[in-house]
């Protein structure tokens, strides 16, 4: 046949296998094992389940796997299995306050109940490559001590105590929590649904952005008031107990920034804040959309917009990435009867066009043209 | 309707049956208010957005066991996207599958409406990427939702115009908007104008899903859809200047094929579907040779 897309369908086949094929690479280095990709490659893991929006290492790490390494891939499988799962409820709050603290940080206070606890953290490493790696070089055991019953109060509390930081929200405690997995997305949005879309928002988007206001494009003059990673338990009420049910245990970043805030017609001087909440270990993500989160804030606290940061339909519509790799990538699907009205016009256009340079002599062009 | 077998894990037509019921009734507000945008709480499905998600969930949405699909992409059943997007619902829905336009009771397309005439049993299902028709002229949503509401549609008509003060025509070539039964402006999706007068009067249900941008609209049969125009510069379609190569048919969509580098080209009907009819019927083009070598 004359078309090249004839055999569509033993073409598809044929490059998913050469896809596993590439996948498995080298057969004589072992397959990696599920394993291997949670204890090892956790960060990684813990990305997939925050931007998936489904906490679970072990399908994580199989998607992860599954998509060759390549995270926007991973998440998309994994939200893409997510969908199909029933709902049987919507659990209690988690209280941060109460989590089991692994790592927890202040940049606000010295020092502060509860203390500051570096944690697992990259930070102050010097990033030298360590030759170390490339085999299995024994790993000591980490130092550890009994966690005691120190209660670690959030800053944020420490500072409510004073007056001096606005409520944690406006929002009233009948609220129902929105769901933007079910309902759909309209703007403007109020803030429970807006921190949705940011916790599942792409990481480097959001980057960006949190960067784009510390340079200027809407500053918030933020401190990080606390960023704690830890485990906290997720409870759901159930009506025929007449009492909640602890699930399980969740593993979660949570940043606090507070921000400076001269008051505006509609608020006090007072610090205000922005909030971020990711799955897993990820500071970054959490800080970014803290950031973010403070900056989309602006109309509510009667502030200018003047930054992308600071638009909610710009930030939101724009935030998660399987949507926006899907519609990048759909350019290579074939557009050629488009592209086919489009050659028409242009032809017909140029055509115009030399006829009118060409004065007169019209039909010569009209000739020239038309090959 | 859970399917037996070794699809254990997913329900008829993938979608769960809750998911089912709120697009159908996303749909059902849609043929109520024919051209407007319905919002829907679009799923993430197994393909990527901007791959016919919308499409994929209105066709999951609206099949039944006794259904017969077709799937086209560029106006062809073979062309890859269509392949994966027939296998999924065979996979999934397991129903039977055909190429012929005639056959089928629901088609889902990319781009093209078929160029032979549907019937009052037939729902064809667009796919579409950018639903909103005022998009480009004003990328807030919060806009173009205000716009539709008080019938605002002067920017459109300024756009158009400005195509014929700077051109002499309207140079909008695909996706041109219609009105719909007098009152909504819609993208009829990235089709060819082409065939925006298919769409009129059509005798078959037409639904489009965008999934990405979450809207679901619709045309009841027999609704009138007029291509925005003026009085005096109406509305027309791409004509070409020779017949199809193939089969000889005229007044139909063509696709160019480059043949070589030195200029050789042919063109070719771009509904696959209807070009083998033909040919099957004895209809013979001017390239039309013997077996496919001949053509090269």
């Amino acid at each position: 046949m004359y078309v090249a897309v004839k055999g569509g369908e033993a073409a598809i086949d044929n490059a998913h296998r050469l896809l596993a094929d590439r996948r498995r690479g080298d057969r004589s280095v072992p397959a990696m094992q599920i394993e291997q990709i949670i204890e090892q490659l956790g960060l990684a893991v813990d990305r997939v389940m925050s931007e998936g929006s489904l906490y679970d290492r072990e399908l994580a790490a199989l998607a992860f796997k599954q998509a060759r390494g390549d995270m926007i891939e991973a998440i998309f499988i994994l939200r893409a299995y997510r969908t199909t799962l029933p709902r049987f409820g919507y659990s209690e709050p988690v209280d941060s306050g109460t989590m089991q603290i692994e790592r927890r940080i202040s940049a606000t206070y010295k020092d502060l109940p509860g203390g500051q606890l570096l944690g697992p953290t990259f930070d102050y490493t010097h990033r030298l490559l360590d030759p170390g790696l490339m085999g299995d070089e024994a790993v000591g055991t980490p130092p550890r001590r009994e966690a005691g019953d120190r209660q670690a109060p959030r800053v944020s509390d420490i500072l409510a105590h004073e007056g001096l930081i606005e409520n944690d929200s406006d929002l009233p405690d009948d609220h129902p929590a929105g769901d933007l997995t079910r309902e759909p997305l309209e703007f403007p949005m109020a803030r429970d649904v807006r921190l949705q879309a940011l916790s599942r928002g792409d990481e480097g988007f959001l980057l960006a952005l949190g960067y784009s206001t510390q340079r200027g494009f809407a500053r918030s003059h933020p401190f990080a008031g606390e960023i704690r990673i830890g485990e906290v338990e997720v409870e759901i009420d159930v009506p025929e107990l007449g009492f909640s049910v602890c699930l399980g245990r969740i593993q979660v970043t949570e940043c606090q920034m507070v921000n400076q805030f001269q008051g505006s017609s509609k608020s006090p001087p007072q610090f205000t804040r922005g909030y971020g909440l990711v799955f897993g270990q990820s500071e970054r993500k959490a800080m970014a959309m803290s950031l973010v989160d403070r900056s989309l804030r602006a109309s509510e606290l009667g502030e200018d917009i003047t930054a992308p940061a600071q638009d909610e339909e710009f930030v939101i519509s724009h935030a998660d990435n399987v949507q926006a790799t899907g519609f990048v990538e759909h350019l290579k699907l074939p557009h050629y009867v488009d592209f086919q009205a489009e050659l028409d016009l242009v032809r017909r256009m140029r055509a115009e066009f030399l006829a009118s340079q060409a004065g007169d002599d019209v039909a010569d062009n009209g000739v020239e043209a038309a090959q | 309707m859970k399917h037996q077998q070794d699809l254990a894990t997913y329900n008829f037509a993938y979608l769960d049956e809750q998911t089912k019921r709120m697009i159908r009734r996303a749909i059902l507000k849609a043929i109520a208010i024919p051209g407007y945008q319905v919002p829907f709480a679009s799923r993430e499905m197994p393909m990527p957005y901007g791959w016919g998600t919308g499409g994929v969930q209105v066709t999951a949405s609206v099949l039944g066991p006794d259904d017969t699909l077709k799937v086209i992409d560029q106006g062809a059943d073979d062309t890859t996207n269509a392949v994966s997007i027939r296998a999924f619902f065979q996979k999934v829905a397991n129903v039977a599958v055909t190429t012929q336009t005639g056959k089928a009771t629901i088609i889902q397309t990319r781009h093209r409406i078929p160029e032979e005439p549907l019937s009052e049993n037939q729902v064809l299902v667009y796919q579409v990427p950018i639903p909103e028709p005022l998009r480009f002229l004003e990328p807030r949503e919060t806009e173009t939702r205000k716009m539709h509401a008080l019938e605002e549609y002067g920017l459109m008509h300024v756009k158009l115009y400005e195509d014929i003060a700077r051109n002499g025509h309207i140079a909008t070539t695909y996706a041109y908007p219609v009105k719909v039964m007098g009152r909504y402006v819609m993208d009829p999706s990235p089709t060819p104008k082409f065939d925006n007068p298919k769409m009129h009067q059509c005798a078959a249900l037409q639904l489009f899903g965008a999934g990405r941008e979450k809207r679901i609209y619709a045309i009841p049969p027999y609704t009138q859809v007029v291509s925005l125009d003026f009085e005096d510069h109406p509305f027309e379609v791409q004509a070409f200047d020779e017949p199809c190569a193939l089969c000889a048919a005229s007044g139909v969509y063509l696709d160019e094929v480059v043949l070589d580098d030195r200029g050789g080209r042919m063109f070719v009907c771009s509904d696959t579907d209807f070009c083998e009819k033909r040919r099957e019927s004895g209809h013979v083009g001017a390239m039309s040779g013997q077996s496919g070598e001949t053509v090269q």
